[in-house]
């Protein structure tokens, strides 16, 4: 089974996760930014966090031979502060970068004035860069955050297919499945998707248009539940190059509309440090 | 190195010619335009290797054996610029600092070639101070004649640390005394206490420089 994590948050992970989910067959991903858990303060903190996207996390993603992506923008949680908002002048530098894919994690948290105008600043940043872009739903009032998700998305005028709105589930899937959005699920413990569900929703709605992520993070997540979600498939009776599709073809296709998507086998750099722990960095 | 010869060497390797000359011409009339197109080399001009002769990780410096074509094609932008001393080493500061790790390995490529003076040696510490071998193997090419003696040996201490082949070390035979000898030979006796090998080519430099008397 091959694997490509649209939405995994490796920074709060560690080279354990990299290890078993190379073993697993995840080859890609992307790394969406967001908040930290703990709020930021100024703008600063993020562009060290952005840097660490292009940067030093592709890294060690290529010692496991994993390719790392990223998407960039400013999260609606963190667009309330106006310390923060000094961050939206300094995105159009990241988002000319060769490992940036998409812009996002952008939507709604609260569903603020502030958000809704940070929102609409980063979908015309989309349009104007040729980027897709992700699009969180909110933990809170899903469904009519979802709903209004996509009045925003349709009042911006990017194309459908550019966008995945992500975190769906069995209440929310129906409005975006006829919006052509891309459909983004996460499969987290507790507060989302279970495989058993996912695979029961991918039986009613079918492949297409369909992404299936761990979003795992400084929670409590698993980066292995994309290959929970391709197992619970094919025990539901899908077949192998259904599986492929949604965790692997599905992924690449949206992403790929980057123009930027590199996916050529890691270069031979990373693969002389096998068999030390991770380069060895200077500690 | 010149510039020259770099174009001499990209000449039918760029995926984009046209797109590269018309980013040279741009950035030497508008240097800020360098923000974008900086960035974009990699996917203009493509990432292979820019010669085939050897593997990156076998030199350093400015050779460009080892060298791909957007590191060129990078280096080609910034020598382009319309600038010298301290506004140049400000622009080039300011494309290290949002650069990718692929952005900054070029920046750090072309210092040598840029009239900048000592103007680039804290990119260089930045550089020095972070944990991807690609960084520290581009930091310590003939640029670092800029670095002061203990930073210097501090460089190639972390690139044994590192594993990064001593041959990206420029100037290496002019330059090894007898306190990195000393620094070599402790890391040696760590090594051993904890039942560890240093780098073969550590050993011969060790080998060669053990014996010299340490900095007084």
């Amino acid at each position: 089974m091959r694997i490509f994590d649209p939405h995994i948050h490796m920074t709060s992970r560690t080279t354990d996760d990299y290890e078993r989910m190379a073993a697993a067959g995840v080859r890609a991903l992307v790394e969406p930014a967001f908040w930290l858990g703990q709020p930021r303060t100024n703008a600063g903190a993020f562009t060290d966090y952005f840097d660490s996207l292009i940067g030093w996390e592709p890294f060690r993603a290529a010692q496991f031979g994993i390719r790392h992506h990223c998407t960039i923008g400013l999260n609606p949680k963190e667009a309330n502060d106006p310390r923060c908002r000094e961050v939206l002048g300094l995105l159009p530098r990241y988002l000319a970068k060769d490992g940036v894919v998409a812009v996002g994690e952008l939507g709604y948290d609260s569903m603020t004035p502030e958000e809704d105008e940070v929102f609409a600043a980063q979908l015309a940043l989309a349009v104007e860069h040729e980027l897709p872009a992700l699009v969180h739903t909110p933990h809170r009032d899903k469904h009519r955050g979802t709903l209004r998700t996509l009045d925003v998305v349709k009042e911006s005028g990017i194309d459908a297919g550019m966008v995945v709105v992500d975190h769906l589930n069995e209440v929310t899937v129906g409005s975006v499945a006829g919006s052509g959005c891309w459909m983004g699920f996460s499969i987290y413990p507790g507060t989302k998707m279970s495989p058993d569900r996912m695979a029961a929703v991918l039986r009613e709605y079918g492949p297409e248009r369909m992404l299936v992520n761990s979003a795992a993070d400084w929670g409590r997540s698993d980066p292995l539940l994309t290959l929970a979600t391709g197992q619970a498939m094919l025990a539901a009776g899908f077949g192998d190059d259904d599986v492929d599709r949604v965790l692997w073809r599905n992924p690449v296709e949206f992403y790929a509309q980057s123009g930027r998507l590199d996916l050529s086998a890691t270069d031979g750099q990373p693969a002389a440090f096998a068999g030390n722990s991770i380069a060895r960095g200077g500690n | 190195m010149t510039a020259g010869q770099l174009a001499d060497l990209l000449d039918g390797r760029v995926a984009d010619p046209d797109w590269l000359a018309g980013a040279v011409d741009r950035v030497a009339r508008d240097p800020d335009a360098l923000a974008a197109l900086f960035p974009a080399a990699g996917r203009r001009c493509g990432r292979g290797p820019l010669s085939g002769t050897a593997p990156r990780s076998e030199t350093g410096g400015t050779d460009p054996a080892g060298w791909t074509v957007d590191d060129a094609a990078r280096v080609l932008l910034l020598t382009a610029l319309p600038l010298s001393g301290a506004a140049l080493a400000e622009q080039v500061e300011a494309v290290y600092r949002y650069g990718s790790a692929d952005e900054k390995r070029a920046v750090l490529r072309a210092l040598p070639l840029l009239d900048i003076g000592a103007g680039g040696v804290e990119i260089l510490h930045d550089a020095i101070r972070t944990n991807d071998t690609r960084l520290v193997a581009a930091a310590v090419g003939p640029y670092a004649r800029h670095l002061d003696a203990a930073m210097w040996r501090q460089a190639v201490l972390k690139c044994v640390f590192m594993d990064i082949p001593l041959t990206a070390v420029d100037g290496l035979d002019r330059r090894a005394d007898g306190e990195l000898g000393r620094m070599l030979g402790d890391l040696a006796d760590e090594r051993r206490a904890a039942g560890r090998t240093m780098p073969a080519d550590a050993d011969i430099l060790l080998a060669l420089i053990g014996d010299l008397p340490p900095e007084g």
